[in-house]
């Protein structure tokens, strides 16, 4: 064991002892690094449910025809797929688990700046999470609509719509609450000499997060709680029978919903801007130039909803605005990747398991990058809309994008949240069976989007076959990926050989405490004189 | 308890709860946002009915409403003052005066709403079902907006009762309110709200 380890007297944040005993000192401990576990253990569990029933939807389409499930089958395992992935992991999942554990250490504060409502956010997650799933179990079949919950359709289903529109519902106020929590605790918490110019990207991109789920949630809390009063009491928002306008809930879903691509994407930004300068041994390349994009996509994200809406109906007008605004949002986008890809230049780079992925993100978010640019051109969208090439942008963006940025962070972060080291070879080997699988599945689905193939169908024509069987084999190369690199991580919290504070040897506060760290993070608050990426 | 504990409990900041609080009161302005956005569109489409039925509402109870709550915001600065001139007993009377003001405010709403539904118009009603598709759009609106803002009167009265306990209990002092000035900025925000909706639905017709 190296000098690093033990030279902390206070015992960690894993061993303390509070008021509490067994589980209850988790489920009811304010410490923001058990929240954030906390959150990390619920999302495992529901992500791996959902990946198996994105594998089932694969196996159904392994060929033409019924496979394995029916139609209406297929319509809920999609919406409970879309549902679980996107409200209650990929929206919720950075900040809740990296964010909670890592921006307070990272800004130098001993917790959050309201650590009771940050235990409150995990209960309304847990909450929300419930009263969504539960419509699976209860009323008239599990829902069928989509994550979208598309009016006319989302009230004239005859299936359990209520408590999965609600739970989205419940949800949103956990975000608001953590958005909140961060927000102020950026503000007023951060470590003496630490000038906002002195943040790491991680916290900057959280802020900017956190803006974007405190000021697009109500919005579509509020459409949400307009379908529940749809369905309850006839008043007639979005049915066209009862006067109300369809458009208008597009609209107003995609408000909310595209800043949301942000909220899931931004984070992911900043990890990769944490990863990159301490493998790469190097400062950042271009930090304001990151800061300033961060805010601009935070900001140029509220006013491009219209894309998703090309084809449904709008005035010339509208949709030459909502594409050309479309397109701007990309450039601080590419800003970023220039800038990542700069601090690698002439770097002596250290090539590590959280490295890896971050390489692996940058090719994945950019397929994702330039396939959105195909899609918010206007010709190309009529073509292209509501086809498998849509499902296949948006898997690379968001499963590329944000789920490699929270595989990278966990390998990154691992040692210091847990005090192990987990098998470097075996995570190795688990990204590269799991990249291959990745590109093998999603790829396909760009051409057979082009060549016509709709989304959300459980059959196909028999021109579309070929591709699709390659995309199936994907998903399954893809899923033993994901369980070997799963099981390492689970496995080396046990087995794993003890971390040092500063396995990487990166620069930010969060490497000079313990592993893990105390329960009050530093025995005294540290006077910050530094750029975070201090190298040279 | 161990010591740290403490140490994290001990961590007080008016200023960052304050801040928070104001961001809170934002993201309730957008929620409400949702709902005016669907009523300009709809007052748009259809002009003439929503005319129609601004008529059917009584402007007399609604302004009665209007200056009970601009009374009750008052009432509520006016406590956080005399919280700091160390008057607890005028606190309490001018909180009690506000919680009563707000339970006014939901009598009158009570009668306002039940005088509609024996006039059959509520949602669902046989009487709306004839009614023109924008005199339903109205009265849908109507039922959605004042009842979430009645739902917030209720939240802020149970805010500003949690409050008053804890000033009898002598946990808010002179030296230490920030959440009698949260419970008040709540407030505030109730009424602007209703400032909102009193003039859409009521005056303009
Ligand atoms: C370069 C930036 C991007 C551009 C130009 C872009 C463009 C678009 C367009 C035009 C659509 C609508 C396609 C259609 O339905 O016809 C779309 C869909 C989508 N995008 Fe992106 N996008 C970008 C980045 C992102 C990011 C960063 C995310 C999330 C992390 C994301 C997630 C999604 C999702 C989830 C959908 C599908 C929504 C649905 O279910 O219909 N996109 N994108
Ligand atoms: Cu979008």
């Amino acid at each position: 064991m190296s000098e690093a380890v033990n030279q902390h007297t206070e015992v960690s944040y894993l061993e303390y002892k509070g008021r509490f005993k067994g589980l209850f000192a988790w489920i009811f401990s304010t410490d923001h690094k058990r929240i954030g576990l906390l959150y990390l253990y619920s999302m495992l569990v529901l992500f791996s449910v959902a990946a198996l029933l994105g594998l089932a939807m694969k196996i159904e389409l392994i060929a033409p025809g019924k496979t394995i499930m029916d139609a209406q089958t297929y319509n809920s395992f999609f919406t409970l797929h879309g549902i679980t992935m996107i409200f209650l992991i990929v929206v919720p999942g950075l900040p809740a688990v990296f964010g909670n554990f890592f921006l307070p250490i990272m800004i130098g504060a001993k917790d959050v700046a309201f650590p009771k409502l940050n235990l409150l956010s995990w209960w309304i997650y847990i909450i929300g999470a419930f009263i969504a799933l539960s419509a699976q179990f209860i009323g008239d079949g599990p829902p069928d609509t989509g994550w979208t919950f598309y009016a006319p359709y989302s009230f004239r289903t005859g299936t359990n719509m209520l408590p999965a529109v609600t739970g989205a519902f419940v949800l949103g106020f956990s975000s608001i609450a953590t958005g909140i929590n961060f927000i102020v605790t950026i503000h007023r918490m951060r470590a003496p000499g630490m000038t906002w110019m002195k943040m790491p990207l991680f916290p900057w991109a959280l802020y900017g997060t956190s803006w974007i789920q405190v000021l697009a949630t109500p919005i579509v809390g509020v459409t949400l709680l307009m379908i529940v009063l749809e369905r309850t009491m006839q008043i007639g928002f979005f049915d066209p029978a009862l006067g109300g306008d369809p458009i208008l809930y597009q609209h107003l879903f995609w408000i909310y919903s595209h800043p949301a691509v942000y909220i899931m994407i931004l984070p992911a930004m900043g990890v990769i801007s944490e990863i990159i300068p301490t493998f790469a041994r190097k400062t950042i390349f271009g930090y304001k130039a990151i800061v300033v994009s961060t805010l601009a996509i935070a900001f140029v994200g509220y006013f491009v909803w219209g894309h998703h809406m090309f084809t449904s109906g709008m005035s010339g007008t509208a949709l030459y605005t909502f594409s050309i605004l479309t397109f701007f949002v990309a450039i601080p986008s590419a800003i970023k990747i220039f800038n990542w890809v700069a601090t690698l230049h002439k770097a002596s780079i250290d090539i590590q398991t959280p490295f890896l992925w971050a390489l692996c993100f940058l090719f994945v978010f950019m397929v994702g990058g330039l396939s959105g640019m195909v899609l918010g051109a206007l010709s190309t969208n009529v073509h292209l809309h509501d086809t498998a090439f849509v499902v296949a942008h948006f898997h690379f963006i968001v499963f590329g994008g944000t789920g490699y940025a929270f595989f990278g962070a966990i390998h990154y972060w691992y040692p210091k949240m847990f005090g192990k080291m987990y098998d470097k070879s075996w995570a190795n080997i688990g990204l590269a069976i799991f990249f291959t699988g990745f590109n093998i599945l999603y790829l396909p689905m760009f051409y057979l989007g082009m060549t016509g193939m709709p989304r959300r169908y459980y059959d196909y024509v028999d021109e579309f076959h070929g591709p699709n069987i390659v995309s199936s084999l994907g998903a399954l190369l893809m899923i033993s990926g994901l369980i070997i690199i799963i099981t390492n991580l689970v496995r080396s919290a046990k087995h794993g050989e003890p971390a040092v504070a500063d396995p990487w040897k990166g620069k930010t506060l969060e490497w000079t405490v313990a592993s893990p760290p105390s329960l009050e993070n530093f025995e005294e608050i540290p006077t910050v004189t530094k750029h975070p990426y201090g190298y040279e | 308890m161990n010591d740290h504990q403490v140490h994290i409990d001990e961590h007080r900041d008016d200023e960052g709860a304050k801040t928070g609080m104001w961001i809170f009161i934002f993201t309730e302005l957008l929620l409400f946002g949702g709902l005016f956005i669907a009523y300009s569109v709809y007052r748009y489409l259809n002009p003439l009915a929503f005319h129609l039925a601004a008529e059917e509402l009584d402007t007399t109870l609604g302004t009665i409403n209007t200056v009970i709550l601009l009374v009750s915001s008052m009432t509520i600065a006016m406590s956080i003052s005399a919280i700091q001139y160390k008057n607890k007993k005028l606190t309490l009377i001018l909180m009690g005066v506000t919680l009563l003001l707000a339970l006014a405010f939901m009598v009158n709403k009570y009668f306002e709403w039940s005088g509609k539904i024996s006039h059959g118009i509520y949602p669902g009603s046989m009487t709306l079902q004839e009614a023109s598709r924008g005199e339903l759009l109205f009265f849908g609106l109507y039922y959605a907006m004042t009842g979430l803002h009645a739902l917030h009167i209720v939240i802020g009265m149970a805010f500003i009762g949690y409050v008053m306990h804890l000033v009898v209990k002598n946990e808010v002092q002179h030296d230490n309110f920030v959440i009698l000035e949260n419970s008040g900025l709540y407030w505030h925000l109730v009424d602007l709200i209703w400032i909102f909706l009193f003039p859409l639905f009521y005056l303009i017709t």
